[in-house]
């Protein structure tokens, strides 16, 4: 149980970095916030865990897109924004 | 078994120093930044555990009747998870500054710019 | 320094750190083994002082001027970021368009909003218990907020978010942290000792001395400083635009 949660862990953190375009990356890294807060559980730190899942899977990509969203307004402005 | 989580550990630090360091986004850098966090959670954690331990909390636990996993390394995780995301987005307010500033995020036009 | 070269160096350290990292960690204490001296002190000192949970114990007991340390790190980045993302001269509000959400995203986002708070409230309260404590309770309560944003609309949010008051809650919060801390003094014993208050029952809500009060502080910090965070992010996103002479 923990072996694949680690395994997880591991291929979800280097898709997280193969992952170039920002926007899909914040999306990879909720699923990585997931996993850890999985493997946090399994290994017997359900505090951790807790918190893993609320910053790591919401609050962090939640942040990244924001700030995706407005880098790339800037300079093409005339594009839907959304 | 034996040190596996502490290689996946080390894997996920170097590969998110990889990206950081190959980047072509700063806000892909960032994203890199909180993957070696990552790393350094899952070592922590790891250095912690106990078999057949349980979770240290003993609202629903007779004291003495199990082993507990280390809550030494759980607090240090637990306190850092959270302070790491705020300096997460303080590098994010940098990077939308630098956005508004030089009108890029790549740090390689940005090294050009200053000359 | 070009990319070629800078990746060579790239490769060349990494392998290195992979090569100490390697090394360090055969001789590392074997994964899931039973030694842990400090981990055992820090379980009986716990139940000395009547915290049933030992996390919570070690963060705001044992470790408590450490985790002010922590507080303080929050406080600041919260504080750099607000001076970064405010509005500059150059640039002003745009109020952005009601967009149509749908019903039945709506009444979700609204029946589930309600059971967030409370969960994230809940969460903090039974810190001392229960796995949870302020910094996961305050992370939870403030996203659970930003519901409204999905459910509703950008204005409803800014209308149940006046931003001042959650500024000032997150700095309040701080200094309540550090009177508790300075109560201790004034009693006679160290900065933040947990000597102040009895012990209490085990397992209870009150147990734990000043256990429960400076996770509450920290549970109010960290849902202020997140709510602070995510507003400016939000404005930035969505409010604020350059002017378009520039």
């Amino acid at each position: 149980m923990i072996a694949v949660a680690l395994l997880l862990v591991a291929a979800s953190a280097t898709a997280a970095v193969a992952t170039r375009d920002p926007a899909r990356q914040a999306l990879v890294l909720s699923v990585l916030g997931v996993v850890l807060a999985v493997l946090f559980t399994t290994l017997q730190a359900p505090d951790v865990g807790l918190s893993q899942l609320a910053v790591g899977a919401a609050l962090t990509p939640l942040l990244l897109l924001l700030t995706v969203r407005k880098v790339r307004r800037r300079p093409r402005r005339e594009e839907d924004p959304r | 078994m034996d040190v596996l989580p502490y290689l996946v550990a080390g894997w996920v630090f170097l590969a998110g120093c990889y990206g950081l360091a190959t980047s072509r986004n700063l806000i892909h850098a960032v994203g890199c930044l909180s993957v070696c966090q990552a790393g350094t959670y899952v070592l922590l954690l790891a250095v912690g555990y106990r078999d057949g331990g349980t979770a240290p909390v003993f609202s629903d636990l007779k004291p003495g009747t199990r082993p507990v996993v280390d809550p030494v390394v759980q607090a240090l995780a637990l306190t850092d998870v959270v302070v790491g995301a705020t300096v997460t987005a303080l590098l994010l307010a940098l990077v939308v500054q630098v956005a508004k500033r030089h009108g890029t995020v790549d740090p390689d036009e940005l090294g050009e710019l200053r000359g | 320094m070009n990319r070629r070269m800078r990746l060579c160096l790239v490769a060349l350290g990494g392998a290195g750190l992979a090569a100490l990292f390697t090394a360090a960690f055969l001789r590392l204490p074997a994964f899931g083994g039973d030694r842990h001296p400090y981990g055992d002190r820090a379980v009986r000192a716990a139940l000395h002082r009547h915290t049933a949970n030992t996390i919570a114990s070690v963060n705001f007991d044992l470790r408590a001027f450490d985790t002010l340390g922590e507080t303080s790190i929050l406080f600041a980045s919260v504080l750099g970021c607000v001076v970064l993302l405010r509005q500059a001269r150059d640039e002003h509000r745009a109020r952005p368009e009601p967009a149509d959400v749908a019903p039945p995203v709506r009444r979700y986002a609204l029946l589930v909003l309600p059971v967030a708070v409370l969960t994230g409230l809940y969460v903090v309260a039974h810190g001392q218990l229960s796995p949870g404590g302020g910094f996961q309770g305050g992370v939870v309560t403030a996203t659970a907020l930003h519901l409204l944003y999905l459910g509703a609309d950008y204005h409803a949010l800014e209308r149940v978010r006046p931003l001042g008051a959650y500024e000032a809650g997150d700095a309040l919060a701080v200094s309540a942290y550090v009177v508790t801390g300075l109560a201790a003094v004034l009693a006679g014993t160290a900065f933040l000792a947990n000597t102040l208050l009895p012990y209490g029952t085990f397992n209870t809500l009150s147990s734990g001395g000043t256990v429960p009060l400076l996770n509450a502080a920290v549970g109010m910090e960290v849902a202020c400083a997140v709510v602070v965070l995510l507003a400016r992010f939000l404005d930035q996103a969505v409010e604020i635009e350059e002017d378009s002479g520039k």
